[in-house]
């Protein structure tokens, strides 16, 4: 054992995320991490599902914590993994599949569920909630084909849904109970804006909406309300409000009265069990919006680790809503009473629509709609109860009117003061943005994320942190400007391969000088690419930087997670031999190799091999004909093929002899980042060719090529890129298809995501409908293998950098004296 | 008092070393990377990454720094400090020459 304590998590969405990022933070060796997760996938940012449903953001782009991360922290993840008991006696929480795990230290954040109303009919096919990617999921399928929806629920979530869906094409309707739009925030007159912005684009509305039953005979035709009116949709989304998922906590014991009762140090009625997020219930208050959600995460972990005065406070969050073209900002307690005054601020044309209310000459609320600029600075304000009646005749007009400043659109976000929140998600100051851009040389937007969190949430305020950069930068602020290759360059990756050939650049140095690099040599970064880049573009006449290649290519063997190397020789088309697995066992003997395993490329993976017995080991494997399997390398690595017409009954053409050939033709090349390939025998597809770089699945009446497909971070299915009748000509489109995107993908960037970028048509028009252009990207290939394919482990068996496989000295160590 | 004086080995020339690469030093158990970087500076660190005791010698050198090959954490090679938004830092050990040989500092005794 390992002395760490055993932390259980039930629940991956984003409050336990942000608890188990500060604590690894804090103290990054103290616990062994188990999280189970009823999803399967991994912890990705619930507050952008609404841009995913309407089409404006994907799903790769959401994700806060990718497999990686779970790997880098030593995490055991187990998705799809919904816990149905918790044993506090025994200290054991079991899952459905049957997995128990033993803890010292649980964390329940199971979140909460859609509140489904209580009508005939709810449980029809076609009614669906607004809750997690599968909702979102579901809806899109559903977008295909019907063409009518309902949202049921006229709040933050139902708004966000139904203008989703109106972008995926439906019609939709919105029905709320109350007289106007999203009361609890807004007061009945921006309610009513919003009600006319919905209308504007197309979406019904219909408020003081009663549902009485939900219609339908085997799935959901419509929606009847209480006066007895029928609204006709193949699509219902529920979208009336959450409830705390509290039921598995009650189970167990703990007290639970909305949601699960915890103490303002997130601990429940059990010492050893803490709650945070939607299921948990502070002080009598439930919370849905992420900022406060973060706080406990927050305050979760300090208490983890051993912080007791840490603790939770409530503070007003402000709401913003998510639909593009629509500004909405609520904050705070705007119902009106004697004791309370308020200003109004109305432009009809405009559409813009300002209160503040005060209470003392204080700010106690503020709705605003149209124009959300100062929503900032009327918060910061109401938080800091700032005495307002100095400004009152100004205050309305925001930040900018005040002192008879100049009209500077920066002005407001200048004179805020350094301890007003920017990002009210992750609650981040200006103070601290400034300073993380002062001390770290800070330039780009997606490096103020990174370094301060600010904006890496709902998004919603990126304009004032991109106004922070304007006026900390000054002239060095350029928002237009791509995204640079590395901190050595302002260039983007395109820029920098256009200029390797139009000024005919051949070398590191030169590419360096001649585009005004920032570093004398470069990056871990940009040294690969720009290295790869001449590789590809001048295969003759470059020579391969090695001091610029990651050490897995560099040695030809994939480094682990101890300093040792695994080794994988190629095995044509996934196809072996007695003499070959006799040569494998006896290296394996030889060499004390402790774990042989059979990868997912139909080969042989020999692990935990020192770096000074590589070279013997090569010289072995080549002796029995191996060469290197490249499954190190940002190149061609497999083509994975079924056993086809030859052995199969199912088989339509020789899937083995197109693999090996295809593997033959294409091995040694390198590439942007690995490329997979498989070839299947049959639609059956038992080569899983459509979810590789590039598949071919044959048919009786020829062959299908497949491409940008993807089962690693992401899951994709191929693209089909057209069907070839025979295995030369798939052959020629399948290489000139790959060189295409060596000429023009970025370095490290997926087939997927490089079609994804330029456009699956393009491909399909240069490689299928361009028979001149498909033949020269073939040429190029054929060209450049002429000097790749060169069995590296050979080179290496016969000298070549000798020097990478020994020490350069050794010494004993002395006694102690 | 005693006087402590530097503890310094030969440890092979300058050409042993390939520019903006490293070879190792193995000292009992320990095992320390030797730098060159592009401008022939030389740089002796433990080869063991703050982060997860990556080894540093098998990363790529650029200015004066090393990329650590596990998880791309950048290292300076003067400081032996991480750079950037990670936190940590590598034992670093003196280096000198003698005409063409490097001599490290394995410490004082």
């Amino acid at each position: 054992m390992n002395g760490k304590r055993k932390l259980v998590v039930i629940g991956n969405g984003m409050a336990p995320g942000r608890m188990l990022e500060a604590l690894f933070d804090k103290m990054p060796d103290a616990y062994d991490v188990t999280i189970f997760n009823a999803e399967p996938r991994v912890n990705y940012d619930r507050i952008m599902l609404s841009p995913v449903l309407s089409g404006e953001k994907a799903f790769e782009e959401i994700v806060i914590h990718g497999d990686g991360w779970y790997i880098d922290h030593g995490v055991t993840l187990y998705k799809g993994h919904k816990v149905v008991a918790i044993d506090r006696a025994a200290h054991t929480v079991t899952s459905e599949p049957g997995e128990t795990v033993g803890y010292d230290v649980l964390v329940v954040a199971t979140g909460s569920n859609p509140f489904i109303i209580p009508v005939p009919g709810n449980d029809l096919p076609g009614v669906l909630t607004y809750r997690d990617f599968d909702d979102v999921n579901a809806m899109l399928f559903a977008a295909q084909s019907r063409a009518k929806a309902v949202v049921i629920g006229g709040g933050l979530l139902g708004l966000e849904a139904a203008a989703g869906l109106k972008e995926r094409g439906m019609d939709v309707t919105v029905l709320h109970i109350m007289p106007t739009l999203m009361e609890r925030q807004l007061d009945p007159a921006a309610g009513y804006l919003l009600q006319r912005a919905m209308q504007k684009r197309g979406i019904e509305v219909v408020t003081g909406a009663n549902t009485k039953r939900i219609v339908g005979d085997r799935k959901v035709e419509g929606v009847e309300l209480e006066d007895g009116t029928v609204v006709p949709a193949g699509l219902v989304v529920m979208a009336a409000g959450i409830r705390p998922n509290a039921a598995l906590a009650k189970e167990a014991g703990l007290e639970v009265s909305r949601g699960i009762v915890v103490d303002a140090a997130m601990h429940t009625s059990d010492p050893g069990v803490l709650a945070l997020g939607e299921c948990a219930e502070v002080d009598g208050r439930v919370y849905g919006l992420v900022a406060p959600l973060y706080q406990m995460a927050e305050v979760a972990a300090a208490q983890l680790c051993g912080d007791r005065s840490a603790e939770f406070l409530h503070a007003d969050t402000p709401t913003k809503l998510k639909v593009t073209g629509i500004d909405l900002y609520s904050l705070g307690d705007f119902a009106e009473g004697d004791d309370r005054e308020e200003i109004v601020l109305r432009d009809a044309t405009a559409g813009v629509y300002k209160r503040v209310v005060l209470k003392e000459n204080r700010i106690i609320g503020t709705v605003l709609y149209g124009d959300t600029a100062d929503g900032g600075w009327f918060n910061d304000l109401m938080k800091k109860r700032t005495d307002i009646a100095a400004m009152r005749d100004t205050l309305i007009f925001g930040q900018a009117y005040q002192g008879g400043g100049v009209l500077d659109p920066t002005a407001a976000v200048a004179a805020l003061p350094d301890d007003a929140e920017i990002c009210g998600c992750n609650g981040v100051r200006k103070g601290k943005i400034t300073s993380a851009i002062k001390a770290k040389g800070l330039t780009a937007l997606d490096e103020i994320r990174a370094y301060t969190k600010a904006s890496s949430s709902c998004g919603s305020c990126t304009g004032l942190v991109e106004q922070l950069m304007a006026l900390t930068l000054g002239e060095r602020y350029n928002p237009a400007a791509v995204t640079p290759m590395c901190g050595c360059t302002g260039l983007g990756h395109d820029e920098v391969r256009r200029f390797i050939k139009a000024k005919r650049l051949k070398t590191i140095p030169a590419v360096m000088q001649e585009l005004e690099w920032r570093t004398s040599c470069g990056c871990a970064k940009c040294r690969p690419a720009l290295n790869y880049y001449l590789v590809c573009d001048w295969p003759d006449e470059y020579a391969d930087d090695y001091q610029s290649r990651f050490i897995n290519e560099r040695v030809h063997a994939n480094i682990q997670k101890d300093g040792t190397y695994s080794v994988v020789p190629r095995m044509w088309g996934g196809q072996t031999s007695a003499a070959e697995l006799r040569a494998i066992a006896d290296v394996v003997d030889k060499f004390d190799i402790p774990t042989v395993k059979v990868t997912g490329g139909q080969r042989i993976d020999m692990l935990g091999i020192r770096k000074e017995d590589l070279p013997a080991i090569w010289a072995d494997l080549g002796k029995a004909g191996f060469v290197s399997g490249h499954a190190y390398a940002k190149g061609i690595r497999t083509v994975k093929t079924c056993v086809g017409s030859d052995w199969c009954r199912f088989g339509t053409q020789d899937s083995t002899a197109l693999g090996v050939r295809i593997e033959k033709f294409m091995w040694g090349s390198w590439t942007p980042a690995k490329v997979k390939m498989a070839v299947s025998g049959c639609p059956r597809n038992c080569a899983e060719a459509t979810c590789k770089d590039v598949g071919v699945v044959c048919i009786d009446s020829g062959f299908e090529i497949h491409f940008a497909g993807a089962a690693g971070l992401d899951i994709k299915g191929t693209e089909a890129l057209g069907l070839v009748k025979t295995q030369d000509e798939a052959l020629e489109h399948v290489v000139a298809l790959v060189q295409m995107y060596r000429e023009q993908g970025h370095y490290l960037e997926r087939i997927y995501k490089w079609a994804k970028r330029i456009g699956y048509d393009e491909v399909r028009r240069q490689i299928m409908d361009d028979p001149e252009r498909r033949k020269a990207y073939f040429d190029r290939f054929v060209f450049s293998q002429k000097f790749a394919q060169v069995d590296p482990w050979s080179e290496r068996v016969s000298g070549k950098h000798k020097h990478e496989f020994r020490p350069m000295a050794t010494f004993p160590l002395e006694a102690a004296e | 008092m005693n006087a402590l004086t530097e503890h310094w080995v030969a440890i092979g020339s300058l050409s042993d070393i390939p520019r903006r690469g490293a070879r190792c030093v193995r000292r009992g158990g320990m095992t320390i990377a030797v730098f060159r970087t592009a401008d022939d500076h030389v740089f002796a660190l433990e080869d063991r990454c703050p982060h997860r005791r990556g080894p540093l010698s098998q990363g790529i050198v650029h200015d004066g720094c090393v990329t650590c090959p596990l998880h791309n954490w950048v290292i300076s090679l003067e400081s032996g400090e991480a750079q950037g938004a990670d936190e940590g830092a590598v034992a670093t050990f003196p280096v000198r020459f003698d005409g063409d040989t490097i001599l490290l500092s394995l410490g004082m005794r």
